[in-house]
């Protein structure tokens, strides 16, 4: 899954990582959007064997879009600000 | 006295603003940073565009709610970021968490204007990364610039279905199609009611007409077939017309939803009890049309006590505060009361042909294949359901829900039933030969969400 960034994307660059890897993210983006519109293509991988998933509702419900953050634990990807300097590991 | 408002978008506003009003600080909490709820979500610092931009129609409403919920915040004891994952009506005690932090509220009254979610239905192929539900295709691009792919399709029924793809479509985003599961004349039928409407149906009208202008594929009366893809992302989503041709669309996303329902988890665990509204096809907490409810000091307010959408979610907030102080001995203005019950009653008559011209289709849910994944949670397929309600079931058969959930885990997992339920109801009803209000509904169990364990082992 790839998020399109179509309005507001000229902010302030911030830079994460997802397992190691560089993710440039924008002032303002929730994890799931620093993610998803990098190359991240998935957030998580269904414990029951039937693939990755990239969230689902966006508000906080489903719990389909959990990930690790470095010294913050599990957190819903939609619903916490990614911010400069971040460790992420897929959930 | 000890007032709590839950929630901080249309209906939790206008209570808060009643109360405040009359003299009270209520204690106002709201899982969000800063409130709007759903509909008028405010995006994080940094992103810039206008209200007229980001709400369309609605921005002055989005605009005037906004005003009044910054002015009350130092007004009342306003608490962003405060998740309430369990509500004690014995002790009167919400259990709250605050970044990390457990706290309990004690309240003597509360009203919970908790909102509502999209209700979903299944499709062959609806758990690959790509697909998200209408609702979060318009978060992503309301409160975060984005679209959920660079060429999406939308598909299921409501009003949400076209607003959303109207938003898209205005935003520059390539919409591949609109797939409406209820046919043109169903919608017809309804128009005499809808006309109640007024300047509702006509944005509804007008944003269907703009989409056609725009030669957008449009398919109404379709019955979706499949979400095809891989781990990789989605390439097309099929579906069987109205005259019975398969049909496809190549994209690379897809936002489904079937109108919304209530998030009433509170209301629950507060030991309000629930009726099935057999025209929403949801399952309702009970209050009067004040807001009040069998539960002492409880109080109901916005698509959490049923949906009726924005307009009417801030009428019923503001009712539900005059309900409440009336029942603390304040005085309050009857004729008000009264002049909002009927504002009130008048759009439960617009919304009545709303969800006649756009009704939940249960028979997609019935006929779903046995091994498409119903539960995504868990990874529950349609078929381990059923095969929970025949008689020859090794457990016996589950008659209502919470026995099913017992027997195969359906609703069990992390989000509490809140995606799977209305579909594995209709699944397990059409097995068990009776009607969708006779098995039941999923209690809610607290935590209403999943919270880290530290917080709740070291719950105070």
């Amino acid at each position: 899954m790839k998020l399109v960034r179509l309005r507001d994307a000229s902010r302030p660059r911030i830079s994460l990582t997802l397992e190691g890897a560089p993710i440039e993210a924008q002032q303002g983006d929730t994890l799931l959007t620093a993610l998803l519109a990098a190359e991240a293509g998935h957030l998580r991988v269904s414990e029951f064997g039937d693939g990755p998933r990239a969230g689902f509702c966006l508000m906080g419900a489903c719990q389909d879009c959990w990930v690790f953050v470095e010294g913050m634990g599990r957190v819903r990807a939609c619903a916490t600000l990614a911010l400069e300097g971040m460790e992420v590991r897929r959930g | 006295m000890r007032v709590v408002v839950v929630g901080a978008g249309p209906a939790g506003v206008r209570a808060a603003e009643k109360l405040v009003a009359a003299g009270l600080s209520p204690i106002w909490v709201d899982e969000a940073p800063d409130g709007g709820g759903r509909i008028y979500q405010r995006p994080p610092p940094g992103l810039e565009r206008d209200a007229r931009t980001l709400y369309g129609f609605e921005a002055k409403r989005a605009e005037a709610l906004h005003a009044t919920l910054d002015a009350l915040k130092p007004r009342s004891e306003w608490r962003p970021e405060t998740f309430v994952w369990h509500i004690r009506p014995g002790a009167r005690e919400l259990h709250v968490l605050h970044r990390g932090r457990q706290e309990r509220i004690s309240y003597d009254a509360a009203i919970l204007c908790t909102g509502a979610m999209d209700r979903v239905i299944p499709v062959r192929g609806w758990t690959l990364p790509g697909v998200t539900t209408l609702g979060a295709a318009q978060i992503a691009l309301k409160a975060q610039g984005c679209g959920i792919g660079r060429r999406v399709v939308f598909l299921g029924t409501g009003p949400l279905l076209w607003l959303v793809a109207y938003q898209y479509a205005k935003a520059g985003a390539d919409v591949a199609a609109v797939l409406d599961t209820t046919s043109f004349a169903t919608k017809v039928a309804a128009v005499p009611g809808l006309l109640r409407g007024g300047a509702t149906f006509a944005k509804g009208l007008y944003f269907i007409a703009w989409l056609r202008r725009r030669g957008i594929r449009i398919a109404e009366g379709i019955t979706p077939l499949e979400i095809q893809g891989d781990a990789n992302g989605i390439t097309a989503v099929t579906w069987r017309d109205a005259a019975g041709r398969d049909c496809r669309e190549v994209c690379d996303a897809v936002g489904i939803g079937w109108g919304l329902r209530p998030e009433a988890q509170l209301a629950d665990l507060a030991g309000v009890p629930f009726r099935h509204d057999r025209l929403q096809q949801n399952w309702v907490p009970v209050r009067d049309g004040a807001g009040r409810t069998p539960v002492a000091g409880i109080y109901l307010a916005g698509d959490g006590a049923g949906i009726g959408g924005a307009e009417v979610a801030e009428l019923a907030g503001t009712r539900a505060a005059l309900a409440l102080l009336e029942d603390a001995g304040h005085r309050v203005d009857a004729a008000e009361a009264a002049r909002l019950e009927g504002r009130l009653a008048g759009q439960a008559r617009f919304r009545a042909a709303l969800e006649r011209a756009f009704p939940f289709p249960a028979a997609l849910a019935r006929a779903l294949a046995d091994d498409v994944i119903l539960c995504r949670c868990e990874g529950l397929r349609v078929g381990e359901l059923r095969a929970a309600a025949r008689a020859d079931a090794a457990t016996g058969p589950a008659p209502e829900m919470n026995r099913a959930k017992a027997f195969t885990r359906v609703g069990m997992g992390r989000c509490q039933g809140r995606v799977c339920g209305a579909a594995a109801a209709e699944v397990l009803a059409a097995e068990l030969g009776c009607d969708v209000a006779e098995i039941g509904r999923l209690r809610g169990q607290p935590p209403v969400k999943p919270i880290p364990i530290p917080a709740a082992v070291n719950a105070p």
